[in-house]
């Protein structure tokens, strides 16, 4: 395979790289010579992966996931690794260990979280497209707050090999791109079956976005639309959803009950996962360096309290709390139900309808500093989890402005239909640009 | 020592003998080559990597729970045990909680009371085990930790018992057969280093169990139980309460010290492995076809060697011993009840006085020995002599010379038959010895007992003691006048 490089230099206004490759190598293939930009908690041989977190500095992984390994064999060039909420915790890039990333549309308002450092990118034109990973909503949110569009594929569609575990049985790695025919583009190399996750599918993506959404069923959840969603952001997927309704689907009004435990099951899920995931930060073989004067207790003591930030110990304490004997039955045991629940109860609608729509998040992008209270910050992405606890692909697809910020209209579908939620975000697509 | 009234259940954890680790790709022969070469992002629990399982691993596990009579779980799983520790990659070890690869199942043992006795089993997991640490430095200079994780990632099966042994000895005989049983069916190589950990959980009847940790070979889990019991029954003989802990068990010093206290006991806050699917596999079960266990050996070796009990038991009770007495009497059926009356007495005895593998023998030379002691070509005295100079020989050079060769060197054929040479030293013996000769002439039976053995030190054992004993008794006849 012939190899060439590319010049990458672009300003990076917005601070959404953590790692720039001004002169990376690519082959030939479908996406022959295209920068393409990782989130920094995907594994790149040879480039520093640090998902944002000091506890991580310096490490340089010696083996690519396998999204990156996809890519390569593609042709893309690797443009270099975003900025992230430290190991993708948080939903709105402020809480990266190293600086936070702001918004191309105004920066003095946060891009979204966890991946803000892709969709900036992408958002300014840095990048067509971008690798980001959602495990409630990270790929959505900052797709949603920048104005670009961004998939979070059917659990175990994708495979996560390489990807730095915040929370395993919830995330994946999704594409994000400027439009959807090029989230389509880059969902079509990184999906597929890799022996090395044994919960990814054999279920590739070959799929072009089609327009013709006749027929379609569209679920509206009540819920989607309740307290809490700014009325304007509302009206704005109101609109969308009247578009699509000219295109021949039929919105048909729907609930899901099981929301109301969503949020709370979501995050006793992902701490308790983020808990264990988190533990091997000890500064023994990589990353901050543990004092080897010390006893070894009192080594990783010190190395995590000096590597990670106030969140991640934050999540670090709420999952090892929630999966301690005694407690495990209260928090663990019964989000494991709440997540069945919410499970069943997608299951139940898709079997009506075709797609569930609704917004993306319930406001536009926040300012920065806006959400210090973390618990506020935990109940902006009441309307992206629940696609997580289910496993179902969503897209946030850009439908209009408020206050001349961008709103993501969410579309989710049933699992291994990511091509039909890609139809309808494109047909979408298709009239806005009309 | 009495042990009536004591409660014995083990942990047993030996190592799977597969090619790769449960959760990669790396080899697991790694105990000849230097730290640190078996790894791979897997096993060395980098940022990012994913287990995959092992199948044949699961399958090694099965075979077991198929030959200890447990039942296959419908739908098991793996779970994350989370812990600390510097020889834990990933701050966590996968293994099986509380839906373990299989339930129930026993094993036969042979009780003290005599006769067969079943030792119930609660459960039988699949784990990984943790890389080692290797502690070097001295006081003076600072202590510190080197880490391996070769070790990380191999395969470990756990066989947990119920509390069903009454004595350090009947243990023992559990974990023999439990260790012949792993044998016979290929999936546990005993003689590797390390392969075996067992936990044992002991209590006196009415008191409080203790658990003892890391013992890490046979005979020092019967070494262990023994130091317990005596230590337990000691505090109760006081008056004082048997506290229960946790113990380790000091392997050198043979005695067993108090682990942690209570206030840092672990909780290990154990939940389902999210990067693996849960296991179906109760279909495989009736695809296993077992091997000959060393139960229907041992019948087998009684009914078609003519082994008595106890040598058929002996020699079925390890899987190489097993098959070399075999290979010994392949080719001459004839020396059945010697060769197993040599293997199981006296080469059992020799390999583990010099802690030999009895692979180091070549089954061909142990079957020449045999057929010259049966052929009365040499003293069982010698023989002894001819196999240990075998064994030394193999040890130092891993080569030895043939039986043959050996009785030449050393001159060691039998004199019986060089009636002259045997005259000549008895009437040196008869000499050398007249206090002896007048007390055997004075009716004293000692005094012939001495005159052989001086007479076997000039032989250098070579002769028959029965010979000797006719030839000087002739000697010492009263001549008719």
């Amino acid at each position: 395979m012939a190899e060439h490089t590319i010049q990458f230099a672009p300003l990076d206004r917005c601070h959404a790289f953590l790692t720039l490759c001004k002169t990376p190598v690519h082959g030939d293939g479908v996406l022959a010579g295209i920068p393409v930009a990782v989130k920094d908690n995907i594994s790149t041989q040879g480039i520093e992966t640090t998902c944002a977190s000091k506890i991580l500095k310096g490490y340089v992984p010696p083996y690519d996931a396998h999204v990156v390994t996809l890519l390569k064999q593609a042709g893309a060039a690797i443009a270099g690794k975003t900025n992230m909420d430290e190991f993708g915790m948080g939903t709105t890039t402020e809480n990266s260990g190293f600086f936070p990333t702001t918004n191309p549309h105004d920066p003095t308002r946060v891009p979204g979280g966890s991946s803000g450092g892709s969709a900036a990118a992408v958002a300014a034109g840095m990048v067509p497209m971008a690798l980001g990973t959602d495990t409630g909503g990270s790929i959505r949110c900052p797709a949603a707050f920048c104005g670009c569009v961004g998939l979070k594929p059917t659990y175990g569609r994708v495979s996560r090999y390489g990807l730095i575990a915040y929370a395993n049985s919830l995330e994946q790695i999704g594409p994000l791109a400027g439009n959807v025919t090029d989230v389509s583009r880059l969902m079509q190399v990184i999906a597929g079956y890799d022996p090395r996750d044994t919960t990814s599918y054999d279920r590739p993506y070959a799929h072009m976005p089609e327009a013709d959404i006749a027929g379609l069923k569209m679920g509206i959840p009540e819920e989607y639309f309740g307290a809490g969603v700014d009325p304007a952001v509302a009206a704005s997927v109101h609109r969308a959803i009247d578009q699509l309704e000219a295109l021949g689907a039929t919105p048909v009004p729907c609930s899901i009950p099981s929301m109301a435990y969503a949020l709370a099951a979501y995050y006793v899920i992902c701490t308790s996962e983020a808990s264990s995931n988190l533990a091997r930060f000890d500064g023994v073989r990589y990353g901050l360096c543990a004092d080897t004067k010390k006893s070894w207790h009192d080594a990783y003591r010190e190395v995590r309290r000096a590597g990670f930030g106030t969140e991640v110990r934050r999540r670090i304490m709420l999952g090892t709390f929630a999966l301690s004997s005694g407690y495990y039955g209260k928090y663990y045991a019964k989000a494991q139900v709440a997540r069945e629940n919410v499970k069943k109860d997608f299951t139940r609608i898709l079997s009506d309808v075709d797609v569930i729509v609704g917004p993306t998040m319930p406001t536009i992008a926040f300012k920065l500093g806006e959400k210090a209270d973390p618990l506020s910050m935990y109940l902006s992405d009441i309307l992206t989890v629940p696609a997580n606890l289910a496993g179902i692909p969503a897209i946030s697809v850009p439908c209009g402005k408020v206050q001349g910020m961008p709103v993501g209209l969410q579309v989710m579908g049933r699992p291994f239909e990511d091509e039909r939620v890609i139809d309808v975000a494109f047909s979408y697509e298709q009239v806005v640009r009309s | 020592m009495t042990e009536t009234g004591i409660i014995v259940g083990l942990e047993v954890h030996c190592q799977l003998d597969t090619k790769s680790k449960l959760f990669c790709g790396c080899s697991t022969d790694y105990r000849s080559d230097g730290p640190n070469t078996h790894v791979c992002p897997v096993c060395l629990g980098l940022p990012g990597s994913m287990p995959v399982l092992n199948k044949r691993a699961i399958e090694f596990a099965m075979r077991v729970a198929k030959a200890l009579n447990c039942t296959v779980i419908r739908e098991s799983e793996f779970s994350r045990k989370n812990y600390f520790y510097p020889d834990l990659d990933k701050a966590y070890q996968i293994t099986q909680y509380d839906k373990p690869l299989a339930e129930g199942g026993y094993i036969e043992i042979e009780s003290d009371e005599g006769g067969e006795k079943r030792v119930q089993l609660t459960r039988i997991h699949v784990e990984e085990d943790p890389g080692r640490l290797v502690h070097m430095g001295n006081p003076e200079r600072g202590k510190y930790s080197l880490v391996d994780y070769n070790r990380a990632g191999i395969p470990l099966i756990e066989i947990v018992s119920e509390p069903d042994m009454r004595s350090a000895k009947e243990a023992r005989k559990f974990l023999n057969k439990l260790r012949a049983t792993l044998e016979y069916l290929g999936v546990f190589d005993s003689e590797k280093e390390g392969s075996l950990r067992v936990d044992a959980n002991i209590s006196i009847v009415g008191s409080e169990r203790v658990e003892v940790k890391n013992i890490s070979s046979y005979k020092g889990v019967e070494k262990a139980l023994n130091f317990e019991v005596t230590r337990q029954k000691n505090l109760i003989r006081r008056g004082l309460k048997v506290e229960r802990e946790t113990r380790h068990f000091l392997e050198g010093r043979g005695i067993t010290q108090s682990a942690r206290s209570k206030e840092q006991e672990h909780d290990y806050r154990y939940f389902p492995e999210p990067d693996l699917r849960p296991l179906q596999v109760q279909s495989w079960v009736k695809d296993i076809v077992l091997p000959e266990l060393p139960d229907a050996r041992r019948e087998r070796f009684i009914a078609q060697y003519g082994c008595s009990l106890n040598h058929a038991r002996t020699l079925t009770g390890e899987l190489r011993l097993a098959n070399f007495f075999e290979r010994v009497v392949a080719p001459d059926t004839g020396l059945c009840s010697l060769a197993a009356t040599w293997i199981a007495d006296t080469l059992k005895g020799e390999l583990n006085y010099r802690d030999m593998s009895i692979d180091a023998l070549d089954p061909g030379s142990f079957t020449r020995l045999c057929q010259l002691v049966k052929s009365d070509t040499i003293t069982d005295k010698s023989a002894i002599e001819v196999l240990r100079v075998m064994l030394d020989e193999r040890r130092a050079a891993h080569t030895c010379e043939t039986p043959i060769e050996i009785v030449n060197r050393l001159n060691l054929k039998k004199t019986s038959g060089d009636a002259s040479a045997l005259t000549a030293i008895i009437r040196e013996v008869i000499a050398e010895n007249a206090k002896a000769v007048e007390d055997y002439r004075a009716g004293k039976n000692g005094a012939m007992n001495f005159l052989v053995g001086c007479a076997m030190k000039k032989t250098r054992g070579r002769s028959d003691p029965k010979d000797l004993n006719r030839e000087i008794a002739l000697a010492l006849k009263p001549v008719d006048v």
